[in-house]
């Protein structure tokens, strides 16, 4: 194909697309201008309703419970198929092998670390119905006190926290236990996962009725899913390393 | 528009360029975090928080996190490492 071929081909498209994107922009509502009602009727339901403080929150795990619960089991998926992939490919076990760390220093300050994320995570998590946070982001940040764990101290310290004997039923009870809420609302007479438990006071660490269990049970999947695709990577990695890849 | 909301938006246009502009896949994959960085503060000057949290979590943690796993991989395969 010569030079002046795709050039021709390239400037019919750019012609094309430049034509759609003008028209769609020149369409679009005024900046900051929001013609969908949902948002503000949600705002100003979600504190008598549900006595939430955190309107996204209680959109996400409580009145479209079950669009999240779609996206948990994307993740819950992907993190199958990543470890699906990659241990076909392995021969061998690493769960024997050391990767020192010699720097006691290191080792000390990454174990803090670890910690506070630690602590930062279930923050996260538990204030999710009154500040910004939520299952998803803490169950990331707790996936991230493992990965620390790897980084500063020794693989082996950090296979037998997540390895996937560990985080396989973590991620699985998330996963699980998120479906397992929706069908016991459906049980005791409510709607699919339909907040059954009393909202209890507005911003309150307990509140938020029966969407806290299930966001918690997010916070599970997330951090098992996380933890698992990691822990993959990571063996994958110290695999190649000590030549202990096969076919 | 306030200007803040602005400087955010040309900061993240800028950021997307950078990533684009990277070779080299390890300096792509820090780009990148700098370019998720502009992206919170971006939600963060718009107000939307909750997603500026998200933005931060997957854009820090777990994208890079997998990125470089994926990275060290193919490497330690060119070195003569895998097959």
């Amino acid at each position: 194909m010569t030079t002046r071929v795709r050039l021709a081909i390239f400037s019919s498209g750019l012609v094309l697309v430049a034509a759609l994107l003008v028209d769609g922009v020149s369409n679009l509502p005024p900046f900051g201008r929001y013609a969908g009602p949902y948002g503000d009727i949600v705002a100003r339901l979600v504190e008598p309703q549900r006595h939430m403080a955190n309107a996204v929150t209680a959109v996400v795990f409580d009145y479209r419970g079950f669009d999240t619960m779609g996206e948990e089991l994307i993740l819950f998926a992907a993190a199958s198929a990543v470890a699906l992939l990659l241990r076909e490919m392995r021969d061998h076990d690493t769960s024997d092998l050391v990767e020192g760390i010699r720097s006691d220093a290191l080792r000390g300050v990454g174990a803090l670390a670890a910690i506070v994320t630690f602590v930062l995570a279930l923050q996260v998590v538990a204030h999710g119905f009154i500040t910004p946070g939520g299952g998803f982001q803490g169950g990331v940040v707790l996936s991230a006190a493992f990965a620390l764990v790897f980084l500063t101290n020794e693989y082996r310290a950090y296979n037998r926290l997540a390895s996937s004997s560990f985080a396989e039923p973590v991620e699985a009870l998330g996963a699980g236990g998120y479906v397992f809420l929706g069908l016991l609302a459906l049980a005791l007479g409510f709607g699919f996962l339909e907040n059954f438990l009393p909202f209890g006071v507005t911003g309150r660490l307990r509140s938020g009725g029966s969407a806290a269990i299930v966001n918690w049970s997010s916070a599970l999947a997330v951090s098992g899913g996380f933890a698992l695709i990691f822990s993959e990577y990571l063996q994958e990695n110290v695999a190649v390393r000590h030549g202990r890849v096969g076919k | 528009m306030e200007p803040l909301q602005i400087v955010a938006m040309l900061y993240v246009a800028l950021g997307a360029l950078c990533v684009v502009l990277a070779r080299d896949v390890v300096r792509q994959a820090l780009v990148f975090s700098l370019y998720g960085f502009s992206l919170v503060v971006l939600f963060v000057v718009f107000q939307a928080p909750d997603v500026a949290l998200s933005a931060l979590v997957v854009s820090g943690i777990a994208y890079p996190l997998v990125l470089v796993g994926a990275i060290a991989r193919c490497h330690g395969q060119r070195k003569g490492g895998g097959k």
